[in-house]
């Protein structure tokens, strides 16, 4: 789960990691209300999950009410690179010195925790590492030991911040880490972490990706999906319990397993196809899971056919040929089904299919011939 | 001969009373694999279609023997039930649950590897391992496994995906090729057991003659598994990889299968297995025609 900046930065208070006061708010009105009580200046940010919103013109900073409501009226409804910008975060402004760089995320290689710090923040940390990759000292954390003062300190001390930042960025870097592990995230940056010329160090921004599979610990967690950005197609899935990920193209994809499904959008491509969407429909592929994917995917405009893949393991072929002439029973299909049913029972499976087949129903014997007559109806 | 796990394998059931457990440990029972246990701290002294319930895998251990675990626990215990098997004394440990934290997999996978460096985690988020006609354990379908053939040529496979790995065992058995053993190592961020750790296995294995590895989209285990191939493996190797048209971003499924910041897209795996000498196959089929072809060079 992605999280705005205004819910990463509310996350990272929950932690104590100082960040700016703000609100976020959805209203031009609601927006100088906001800056009369956080008082100016403020900056008005735009809240969307891509990267670039300040080159868009999504970030401005205000001086008055005035300028403020300038500013919210142009960034709100905004469209950021196919983002529209419905809430906007004000925040009071801050003195900068200096802009830093740090992050938590897992090393899938090494499984470990990978800490990186760079005195170079406020840009692409990616850029940094193509351009300058000891600019970026990084720290392998394991998980067992976590992440110690002294581990930080030195740290901090490899990654050259200016040693006024020292004590305020050990801090935050024994903070963040403790938001990271302990909030169960797969990402926590935050870029830019900034000195000012206070002396104090500050988180500017906040960049917060949740591990979905932990809500069962962090039960407010379940405020973030309700705000989580999907299309339609996406959120109908979503509220079927269906793995279900949209893509660009004519061909709609239903298959039982994660892999299967890659492997199934995969080859409607490598015949010619086009994919409309990824769809896991896990190992069961009763008729209510089977009717709920085909509702989905036959309330795509785009869709011109569909391709139902189907593997029998544990989940008998017979099953499934239930599943699914009871399914298209239910809903209303208009554009014509390819079903490729294997492993256990297929032969039953297929059996159970015969007497429905039709133009509007077809039957192949393989993944590739499958995908071949699905892909020639659907640009018929 | 298999790899990890055979005939003399003695399995506890971590969850063998709840729905899941019990359905797939009694079909693991049917396919001959030696189940002797369940556990459950409030059923202990009870049975499962006469598998005694012990209240630990400690309990377990010390009366049946156990080598082995298989846990079907829901995810919010799976970190408790790994180290409650580790503890209890089994040293391979099969762990079929999805939806477990990332962090307790970092966890538990350091944790196993600092104090328990004899045990073999497989999982979580896998269908489990297969050594056909002699133990299943998991939720393979026994049947579209094909049992490795003496005097002839037989194929190893390991797999991040489940359904990939029925497939692959399924149409080597359509082509009459036995297999040794079918490792499913699960799709999460931090699997117990990688892609090496079963090459390394089935290149030592006598009856293995070739393997068949199957990857998707998404971190580095296929590259690293790559470099392995070209550097220690002298028995031929089949790969195919899914997720070639998905998106940057965008998660397919497993929690593991991405592609981001540009890494861990299936043309750079491709490219790095080919390289290292592997032939690759585009599609789940091409891959097993490729593990034929192999199969008949190696026969001769």
């Amino acid at each position: 789960m992605d999280l705005y900046e205004y819910q990463g930065k509310q996350f990272f208070a929950s932690y104590d990691i100082p960040v700016s006061p703000g609100e976020a708010v959805t209203t031009v009105d609601d927006a100088v209300a906001a800056a009369e009580r956080i008082g100016y200046p403020v900056v008005v940010k735009a809240q969307v999950q891509v990267g670039g919103r300040g080159k868009a013109g999504g970030i401005k900073l205000a001086a008055s009410a005035d300028e403020v409501r300038t500013h919210a009226g142009n960034i709100l409804g905004m469209d950021i690179k196919g983002h529209t910008v419905e809430t906007v975060w004000i925040e009071l402004a801050s003195d900068i010195a200096e802009e830093y760089y740090a992050s938590f995320t897992l090393d899938r290689s090494a499984k470990k925790h990978l800490g990186m710090l760079s005195a170079q923040g406020g840009v692409e940390i990616e850029a940094v590492a193509e351009t300058d990759p000891d600019a970026i000292a990084k720290i392998w954390i394991d998980p067992v030991d976590g992440l110690t003062e002294d581990m930080a300190r030195k740290w901090v001390q490899d990654a050259k911040l200016n040693p006024d930042a020292t004590d305020g960025a050990v801090d935050i870097l024994v903070k963040l880490y403790r938001a990271y592990t302990e909030g169960d995230a797969d990402l926590t940056e935050i870029n830019p972490l900034i000195l000012k010329p206070t002396g104090e160090v500050h988180a500017l921004d906040a960049k917060v990706t949740l591990d979905g599979n932990s809500v069962f610990r962090h039960p407010d967690y379940e405020q973030y999906e309700a705000t989580q950005v999907r299309d339609e197609r996406e959120q109908a899935a979503h509220d079927k319990g269906l793995q279900y990920v949209g893509l660009e193209g004519s061909v709609g994809v239903i298959a039982n397993g994660a892999g299967l499904a890659m492997s199934t959008v995969d080859i409607v491509n490598q015949v010619g196809g086009k994919p409309a969407n990824f769809l896991d429909i896990g190992g069961g592929a009763n008729a209510d899971v089977m009717a709920g994917a085909l509702e989905v995917i036959s309330n795509d405009p785009e869709v011109k056919s569909i391709f139902i893949n189907i593997f029998g393991g544990i989940t008998k072929g017979d099953e499934v040929a239930n599943g699914i002439i009871t399914a298209m029973g239910r809903v209303q299909i208009d554009v014509p089904i390819v079903i490729r049913l294997d492993g256990t029972n297929a032969d039953e499976g297929r059996a159970l299919l015969q007497p429905h087949l039709s133009d509007k129903l077809q039957m192949a014997s393989t993944m590739v011939e499958a995908a071949e007559t699905a892909v020639a109806l659907a640009t018929a | 001969m298999a790899i990890f796990v055979d005939e003399t394998t003695k399995v506890v059931y971590q969850g063998l009373t709840g729905s899941q457990g019990r359905f797939y440990g009694l079909l693991n029972r049917d396919y001959g694999t030696q189940v002797v246990a369940g556990t459950n701290p409030k059923k202990a002294g009870t049975d499962v279609d006469g598998i005694p319930v012990y209240a630990s895998v400690g309990e377990a251990v010390e009366a049946t023997g156990a080598t082995a675990s298989c846990i079907f626990i829901p995810a919010p215990g799976v970190k408790d039930a790994v180290m409650e098997a580790a503890e209890g004394g089994v040293t391979f440990i099969v762990a079929i649950t999805e939806g477990v934290p990332a962090h307790d997999e970092a966890w538990f996978f350091n944790k196993l590897k600092r104090d328990f460096p004899q045990v073999r985690l497989l999982g979580p988020n896998c269908p489990g391992i297969i050594s056909p006609g002699k133990a299943n354990i998991g939720i393979t379908a026994g049947h579209i496994a094909k049992r490795p053939v003496e005097g002839r040529n037989n194929v190893g496979i390991v797999s991040r995906s489940g359904t990939l790995t029925y497939q692959a065992l399924y149409e080597l058995k359509l082509n009459d090729i036995g297999v040794t053993t079918c490792v499913g190592i699960g799709g999460d961020p931090v699997p117990g057991t990688s892609f090496i750790d079963c090459l390394e296995a089935f290149e030592a294995d006598p009856v293995t003659d070739a393997v068949m590895m199957f990857g998707e989209i998404g971190g580095s285990a296929e590259e690293e598994a790559a470099a392995f191939i070209a550097e220690k493996m002298s028995k031929p190797v089949v790969s195919y990889i899914a997720g070639v048209t998905a998106p940057a971003g965008k998660k397919m499924g497993h929690a593991g299968a991405i592609v981001s910041g540009g890494k861990g897209t299936a043309a750079a795996k491709m490219d790095a297995l080919q390289a290292a000498g592997v032939r690759v196959g585009r599609n789940p089929t091409e891959a097993s025609q490729l593990m034929v072809d192999v199969v008949n060079e190696l026969a001769g």
